[in-house]
């Protein structure tokens, strides 16, 4: 987490963003591992709750919402910020993505008996999961890059049409199991409801943290590979020691 | 000139890649034996001694039980290849751009390759439908409304699998890492399709035809959106391709 403070990639609003999140895990770890009451039904293990469904809302919502929306703008306007905006959107959506696995995994051992049930939620999030690899690959595609992000921009809005598809398709195919965790007779301690909130709130900061900075980095990435070609260039000319008096050329 | 429209040039395209595989018989002789050992496979990954119970003393083996399942895995894997192929004949000889070149409408030339798809692929699924029924012993008490499901679901699927595959396809053309890339991209997509496909089908050979029916509408549904999109987008994927 120093790398907020220092670094290329941070400036003063991601500094504060990033001392923002930490200080809100700081305050979600404590209401959530030691002032909130375990749950009348699922004990301990809801606990699991304040970070398995903000990472979800992070990376199906936020992240790949933010890779559909840059991929739609930057086939309308060929704008590079738009196009690293999809890219490092996708890449920490994945990441959160295989955070909620993990998580739903593990929570849905006690609460289950077993780690992998075909819930339509694990299903359809184990599948957006390979389709947005799926798009991570396209982006290292060896082509020329204007080539290559008009290529990602259409994956990128087709990919969201299809998490919706597959959402939809799966809970259809299941739909014996839960449904939404709130909105549904929620009938949670108050405590508890706010560390779930306090979750999703941590979980943005982080998610809004990480995008600042990855987007940076590809921001420098992009900037290198434009230029080092001409760089490489020119160091290649400046080793050439001057000819010699009389050399023909 | 004048006269040539999207259709006609899709009708192009679709008549040269059924000409090469006239040809070629690569589909014939590669893709279909490729499929009936995909049968085989899952013939030997599931016991043929495994029976589920369906009460009143009746009971039914465990491989006739998944084989609508299995039909369209079989179907799924061999439509990779087909792709594969599809677009194996164009990234040769820069033969992608020659297309663009004559003036074929980008709509045109994804409407016929998707097409051609199609038909090799239609072909595929009868033979993997009947080698089901032949290798896994599917008894069926068949009545008409469960063949036309049955066939409607195959059709369906397929054009699916025909669509979507094209666009992946044209995604990944002229790139070294097509045929690892293009199945990455395309069996996440194609998941709600085997899904659907295999409840439709189920319900055309062992359940009430009427619960088929709204798995092949989705089905539709899925295969016109993919249409659609290929007909949109063909042209930004084609530039350069």
């Amino acid at each position: 987490m120093s790398t907020a403070l220092t670094g290329p990639s941070s400036s003063k609003a991601s500094r504060v963003i990033g001392l923002l999140a930490l200080a809100s895990t700081a305050i979600l770890l404590l209401v959530g591992l030691v002032l909130s009451p375990p749950e009348v039904d699922q004990a301990d293990s809801v606990r699991l709750m304040y970070i398995h469904v903000p990472s979800a809302i992070a990376s199906l919502y936020l992240a790949f919402g933010v890779t559909f929306i840059g991929s739609v703008i930057y086939l309308r306007t060929q704008s590079t910020f738009w196009d690293l905006m999809a890219h490092a959107g996708a890449e920490i959506g994945v990441m959160f993505c295989a955070f909620v696995l993990l998580t739903g995994m593990l929570w849905g051992r006690p609460t289950w008996g077993v780690y992998w049930q075909w819930d339509p939620r694990l299903t359809s999030t184990v599948i957006s999961f390979v389709l947005y690899l799926g798009y991570l690959a396209v982006r290292k595609m060896d082509l020329d890059p204007a080539v290559r992000s008009r290529r990602a921009a259409i994956l990128g809005i087709i990919s969201f049409a299809n998490l919706i598809i597959v959402r939809y398709s799966v809970q259809w195919w299941r739909s014996l199991h839960q449904g939404n965790t709130v909105g549904r007779d929620t009938q949670m301690d108050g405590l508890i409801l706010f560390s779930f909130f306090w979750g999703i709130l941590t979980f943005t900061l982080i998610f809004t943290w990480l995008l600042i900075h990855r987007f940076r980095l590809a921001w420098y990435e992009h900037q290198a590979g434009a230029t080092s070609l001409d760089d490489a260039i020119a160091a290649r000319r400046a080793e050439r020691t001057p000819p010699l008096a009389g050399e023909a050329l | 000139m004048s006269d040539r429209t999207v259709i006609s040039d899709a009708r192009l395209v679709l008549r040269k890649d059924l000409r090469i595989e006239r040809a070629s018989k690569v589909v014939i002789s590669q893709v279909v034996p490729f499929a009936i050992m995909t049968l085989v496979l899952f013939g030997f990954g599931i016991s043929p001694d495994a029976r589920v119970v369906l009460g009143e003393g009746a009971s039914r083996s465990v491989q006739a039980q998944v084989a609508p399942g299995l039909i369209f895995i079989a179907i799924l894997l061999s439509a990779l290849l087909a792709l594969s192929r599809s677009f194996g004949v164009e990234s040769a000889d820069g033969t992608l751009d020659g297309l663009r070149l004559a003036g074929l409408d980008p709509a045109g030339i994804f409407l016929g390759k998707a097409g051609a798809v199609l038909v090799q692929l239609l072909s595929v699924g009868v033979v993997v439908t009947s080698g089901a029924f032949l290798f896994f012993s599917v008894q069926v008490d068949w009545t008409i409304a469960r063949a036309v499901l049955l066939v409607t679901t195959l059709g369906a699927a397929t054009a699916g699998i025909a669509a979507a595959g094209t666009i992946y396809s044209a995604l990944a053309a002229g790139l070294r890492v097509r045929d690892t890339l293009v199945p990455l991209l395309v069996v996440p997509v194609l998941a709600p399709v085997l899904l659907g496909a295999g409840q439709a089908a189920d319900a055309a050979l062992f359940g009430a035809t009427v619960d088929g029916w709204p798995w092949v509408g989705a089905l539709a549904v899925f295969a016109l959106l993919y249409g659609w999109v290929g007909i949109i987008s063909f042209d930004s994927l084609l530039e350069d391709a």
